[in-house]
């Protein structure tokens, strides 16, 4: 069972675009999607152009689109780096 | 009017016009100032996640990338300065290029060719007018920095990079630049970029702890690969931010003097002006009563 909530972290080149605790985050790398929850080994990837969708606590949805850039997993905490990232909504 | 007063008076009013433009170069680095550090704050956390994912891959793994191993032999190394488009910034460029001629007698004294990249228009012009070559040159966007230059840069330096030292390659990067203290101090500072040695900002791995094993995805050699000209990117790009706003700091201190110089200029002049016109008055009684003693006196 998951114990403590993700740390996510979405940080584009010039400035941080979302940071906040999370329960699921889905992102694209380059060899397909992949979904995360609390508890995930670490893990380095890139990111392949595509979506990150982040599931908070209330169970609210946010969407946001990453290009270019890697996700790391370590220890509950995730870092989704991007060249360009903007939230859609 | 004594000519004297009149050339006092020109030099006052001389004064008081550098004094106009200085305040108001001194009013406009004040306020870009503050844009200048904005950004580097924003630009931190993206510095800071990319140096906490490559110390991860350096840290946790023991793969030998070309990026991160050591050369036997280094043959030539690359100098990037970053100075700026403009001068007027007291000893702004002087420090980093002082520096830089430092950094190329130690690199050269250890056997090494040093090729230089340049940021700056200053930097160009110092090049030029001692007829050095540079690999290459930016110019013209030192004030407000675009990622864009910082990645062309950095496509530069990493094309010398992975090319073969016979070929006009390099193995070494090292850059140069002001970095941002504080409003009143902003220090030279010289980085070597690759191959990679102190990753800052990092937590030493706990040695007690075991280390996490990571999973990279696809594998490993293809994080390094495009992971490092990332990390390349924000080093670079945050040095060019840096730079700015130190160069932003700089004018304006070196402008606040100058304002405060005109500023002891005019008093300087006003009295000097009061004098000649005072002895200019005394001299015209002095003939005036002369004159009307001299009348009477004949009388």
């Amino acid at each position: 069972m998951a114990s403590a909530p993700l740390q996510v972290s979405l940080v584009a080149a010039d400035h941080e675009v979302w940071s906040g605790e999370a329960s699921f985050v889905v992102a694209r790398t380059v060899v397909g999607e992949i979904g995360i929850l609390s508890g995930h080994e670490p893990m380095l990837a890139i990111l392949g152009s595509g979506e990150v969708r982040i599931t908070k606590l209330d169970g609210t949805k946010l969407i946001a689109n990453a290009d270019d850039g890697f996700l790391s997993v370590e220890n509950n905490a995730i870092t989704i780096v991007a060249h360009h990232a903007e939230l859609v909504k | 009017m004594g000519a004297q007063l009149r050339v006092y008076r020109q030099k006052i009013r001389s004064a008081q016009t550098t004094k106009k433009i200085t305040r108001a170069m001194e009013l406009i680095s004040a306020s870009r100032i503050q844009k200048a550090q904005a950004r580097v704050r924003e630009s931190t956390p993206y510095s800071r996640a990319i140096t906490r994912a490559v110390s991860a891959v350096a840290t946790y793994s023991n793969i030998d990338h070309v990026l991160t191993t050591e050369p036997e032999k280094i043959e030539r190394a690359a100098v990037v300065i970053f100075a700026s488009d403009r001068g007027l910034a007291g000893a702004f460029n002087a420090n980093v290029l002082k520096e830089s001629e430092q950094l190329a007698e130690l690199l050269r004294s250890q056997g090494k060719e040093v090729v230089y990249f340049l940021v700056g228009r200053k930097a160009n012009a110092y090049f030029a007018f001692r007829k050095r070559d540079a690999e290459r040159v930016w110019t013209g966007g030192t004030d407000a920095p675009q990622f864009e230059t910082a990645q062309e840069i950095g496509q530069a330096v990493l094309e010398a990079f992975l090319r073969d030292a016979s070929e006009g390659g390099v193995d070494e990067i090292h850059i140069i630049y002001n970095r941002f203290v504080n409003m009143l101090s902003q220090v030279p500072e010289v980085v070597r970029l690759l191959p990679l040695e102190v990753v800052e900002g990092v937590e030493e791995p706990d040695s007690t702890a075991t280390l996490p094993l990571y999973e990279f995805e696809p594998d490993v050699e293809e994080v390094l690969d495009s992971l490092l000209p990332v990390y390349i990117e924000s080093r670079l790009y945050n040095a060019m931010l840096m730079s700015a706003a130190s160069k932003h700091a700089a004018t304006q201190k070196a402008m606040k003097s100058a304002s405060d110089n005109a500023d002891k200029l005019i008093t300087n002049y006003t009295r000097l002006a009061n004098n000649a016109r005072q002895s200019e008055i005394t001299q015209q009684i002095s003939e005036i009563v002369g004159g009307a003693d001299a009348l009477g006196s004949g009388k």
